[in-house]
């Protein structure tokens, strides 16, 4: 059952799993609570366009995903201000420029399979650079989120009172989108960048069924995505599936379970009421 | 009485139209002052030009003797707003999150709350009876309950100055004449200065020791001991209106909390 970890390439897919489970929470939660849970589409198709063009013109993909995520990123910043109360339209107009940029360089790559690896996430391709890239990364993320968590739980909540209180909201909100577009453009080898922001919503969904305060949603969030990450992961080698796909799809299943349970707990709860309402 | 808030002939408009003209007052420290007009008469716009969200076409205020443009303190004026309204009720934060939320300041950047934080939450949850619940998700309480808890994330952070912007809209009668007594008690017992939007004249005009109405013609200011009249309501909102006001008996005795 273990024998998986005794290849080197799987050592390497569990480790790049195991932190992108760990950071993509992280993000997801601010992205879900400021409802602009579509933003990960946008910066994956953006990240998407980055690696065509590592694959197309020889540099390495990852770095490629990376310039692009985070060149999208601040073209949503940029564009949402001239569109303040209508938010979704930069996301929309940065999502198609992505898209747009994917499709043209796409062309350029000689080898598309190495491409499509992109999409749905590839286990057996993680070199030793993009380890290191994602590990270095992943550091600076998770650092970046625990030391700005106050401020990010402040803005995410009320924007106005934080600003108030002295919270520096330009430079939390620039750190944070530079993180979002880290973040994405990092998990594009393991998880595909077409299911990522799928796995920025799933764990923080399911987590928010049960948790009891920001602090626990977090937490929860956190050993979710492991958990589907791990078992996806599993699933994927022994299957032979796209281990993007597959982590989503245990993401799902277990956000329905997690509804379910929940509804049962209400269920049984609205049933001792009733009855203690007869007595 | 020292001045802690400065408004000079402040212009303002949107577009082409000229919401406040040649706005001028003062607020003096300990003041529950009460600012009131009908819709589009620029209450929210003074707010948010008195919270520098707005920038005003010409005149200044200036806040502790600073003009608020380069002011730094903003940490002593405390800002609650129609919450019950804009809120977002499934954000999953505890009512201790929130409040220790505002002490941002004095835990410092990139540092933890310690010990005695959470000693200053429950203090400020005390003061707005509100201690049982600090546990409690914020989504999960009623919309006077929830006021109670944004009001006791301003006190945490020790304020001179609150400014409230509707804070009554969506919340139940009860809830909002607790509310006021709160306040009115607050702005005694503290010395807090509170400076507060509303269309609840009746009960401003008990609880508020200044009236400032804005109309079409710009504004005034009417002491409250003098009681409103319904023609002088009337002749500001640019419509009829038939006022009733009411005696906090419980406020007066200082039985707040039963209010």
């Amino acid at each position: 059952m273990l024998e998986i970890f005794q290849y080197g390439f799987m050592q390497k897919a569990f480790l790049v799993g195991l932190l992108i489970a760990i950071i993509t929470p992280c993000i997801g939660m601010i992205v879900v609570l400021k409802r602009l849970s579509m933003i990960g589409d946008s910066l994956s198709h953006n990240s998407l366009a980055g690696v065509a063009a590592g694959l197309a013109f020889g540099f390495n993909p990852i770095l490629g995903a990376v310039i692009f995520s985070v060149t999208a990123a601040f073209g949503i910043e940029r564009i949402r201000k001239a569109f303040p109360q209508y938010a979704e339209i930069a996301i929309a107009v940065i999502m198609s420029t992505g898209i747009g940029f994917a499709g043209v360089l796409s062309g350029f790559v000689k080898n598309s399979a190495n491409f499509t690896g992109f999409l749905f996430g590839s286990i057996v391709a993680i070199t030793d650079f993009e380890l290191y890239i994602v590990i270095g990364l992943s550091s600076i993320v998770m650092l970046a989120v625990l030391l700005l968590y106050k401020e990010l739980f402040y803005v995410t909540f009320d924007e106005e009172s934080a600003r108030l209180a002295g919270v520096p909201i330009k430079i939390v909100d620039f750190i944070f989108t530079l993180l979002t577009a880290i973040t994405i453009s990092i998990s594009a080898r393991t998880v595909g960048a077409l299911v990522i922001s799928s796995l920025m919503v799933l764990p923080v969904a399911t987590a928010m069924q049960f948790a009891r305060s920001y602090k626990q949603t977090m937490i929860y969030s956190i050993f979710i995505a492991i958990f589907c990450t791990m078992i996806g992961l599993y699933i994927s080698y022994y299957g032979g599936l796209k281990p993007g796909g597959t982590i989503v799809l245990v993401g799902v299943l277990v956000l329905l379970l997690g509804i379910g349970y929940k509804n049962i707990i209400r269920k049984n709860f609205l049933k001792k009421v009733s009855k203690g309402k007869t007595i | 009485m020292k001045n802690l808030v400065e408004v000079n002939n402040l212009n303002f408009g949107y577009k082409e139209t000229l919401i406040l003209k040649d706005i001028s007052f003062t607020i003096h420290r300990g003041d529950f002052l009460g600012i009131i007009g009908a819709n589009g008469s620029g209450k929210s716009t003074l707010i948010k030009m008195m919270l520098k969200v707005l920038v005003p076409w010409s005149g200044e205020i200036k806040m502790f003797g600073e003009n608020i443009q380069t002011l730094k303190s903003w940490n002593k004026v405390g800002y609650i707003s129609q919450k019950v309204n804009s809120f977002n009720g499934s954000f999953p934060a505890t009512v201790e999150e929130v409040v220790l939320a505002n002490l941002y300041s004095k835990i410092g950047r990139f540092k933890l709350p310690h010990k005695k934080h959470k000693e200053k939450v429950y203090e400020a949850l005390e003061k707005v009876g509100m201690q049982e619940h600090s546990k409690s998700l914020i989504g999960s309480l009623s919309g006077g309950q929830q006021q109670r808890v944004f009001l006791a994330r301003v006190l945490v952070g020790d304020p001179e100055i609150l400014i409230l912007d509707e804070p009554t809209v969506g919340i139940d009668l009860k809830a909002e004449e607790a509310l006021y007594c709160l306040l009115a008690r607050i702005n005694k017992e503290l010395g807090l200065t509170v400076i507060m939007v509303t269309h609840d004249i009746g009960a401003i005009t008990v609880h508020a020791n200044r009236l400032i109405c804005l109309g079409e013609n710009g504004m005034f200011e009417h002491n409250p001991k003098e009681g409103m009249k319904s023609e002088f309501v009337s002749e500001f909102y640019g419509y009829d209106v038939n006022l009733h006001t009411h005696k906090c008996d419980k406020c007066d005795q200082g039985e707040v909390k039963s209010c």
